[in-house]
């Protein structure tokens, strides 16, 4: 059972809602994934389509929400935001992102770091999006954030875990939940990001734009049980040089050595 | 008299309320929170406090995101 900030979750994916082509796609895939943590940006209301609220196809007594920052060019725009996403979802969890630069959208190490203490003092549940950065992971848990979120490869780049070595050091340092988030593009990289030790992986991109993001939805879901499940058994080590798997002794060749056994 | 809302210029009569001017634009108050001015409103006060003159108003709500 994956546990942040005393709130117990049974699932270890956790699914971004952008990017899907119709709202019941999106609620389909949700439940297919069995999510039980899924994102959701602020935006100004579209007051040319009024209608168009995504609440209403998410069932808030079954999916833990939390709510992005996406958008913050800085720590007080995240602050704001933040804030604004308490107002609107009643909630303390916050999903802490810091982008800058539109092109890349990676984080800004030194905001994030500031906006993530300033939002623990103002009580959030604190889940900063970070780059894979062993030191700035360190120094976020040491001003109270709940999870770190580093990314395997930049937002929606489907690369997978380019960040490995990073990313394992982190998670070997760790003290709260890590959860791998973006660059995780096929059921592959969340398995291999979950055998890493990974407490979770957050998919958006991969699972709604996939051909039938239902079933890439449940492909996700299933990679990430068996992820874990091969982290919890323990991987054998790895060698560079060949270990047999049978039997070395009683080969059947030309001197049928067995034989004289 | 004019507000911004959105980004939007908007004429809007005197003495409404912010609640009234949702019930306008066809939003659900439950749906949507509101900053007048850079400064959150509670949703309890939709329905009493008026807009002013030149007031900058932000609409914002949920939508899909990763």
């Amino acid at each position: 059972m994956l546990t942040i900030a005393g709130t117990e979750f049974s699932s270890r994916l956790f699914v971004g809602t952008g990017k899907f082509s119709s709202a019941t796609v999106m609620e389909h895939a949700i439940a297919a994934s069995e999510a039980q943590m899924v994102t959701v940006a602020l935006r100004r209301v579209d007051l040319e389509n009024p209608d168009d609220d995504i609440m209403s196809h998410l069932d808030r007594d079954k999916i833990h929400f939390l709510p992005n920052t996406s958008g913050a060019r800085n720590a007080d725009e995240a602050v704001r935001l933040a804030h604004l996403a308490r107002a609107a979802s009643g909630s303390r969890w916050l999903k802490l992102e810091v982008t800058p630069d539109p092109r890349t959208l990676l984080p800004d190490p030194v905001d994030t770091l500031k906006a993530a203490a300033q939002l623990v003092k103002d009580d959030f549940i604190v889940l900063p999006y970070i780059n894979a950065d062993p030191v700035l992971a360190l120094r976020l848990q040491d001003a109270g954030v709940a999870a770190v979120m580093p990314l395997g490869a930049p937002i929606g780049t489907n690369q997978g875990i380019q960040t490995a070595l990073q990313v394992a050091i982190i998670i070997e340092q760790a003290r709260v939940p890590v959860v791998v988030d973006a660059g995780i593009g096929a059921p592959s990289h969340a398995a291999q990001a979950m055998e890493m030790g990974a407490d979770a992986v957050l998919v958006n991109t991969a699972i709604a734009i996939a051909d039938d993001p239902i079933r890439m939805a449940a492909a996700f879901k299933q990679a990430v049980q068996a992820g874990r499940q091969g982290f919890a058994a323990g991987l054998g080590a790895s060698s560079t040089s060949t270990r047999a798997s049978s039997p070395q002794r009683g080969f059947i060749g030309e001197s049928l050595n067995f034989i004289e056994e | 008299m004019h507000i911004v809302c959105n980004g939007r210029q908007q004429e809007i009569d005197q003495g409404k309320t912010l609640g009234g001017l949702l019930e306008d634009l066809g939003l659900p108050a439950d749906s949507v929170v509101a900053e007048i001015n850079q400064k959150i409103i509670d949703r309890d006060q939709y329905a009493t406090l008026k807009l002013s003159q030149g007031d900058q108003v932000e609409l914002i709500r949920f939508v899909g995101g990763g």
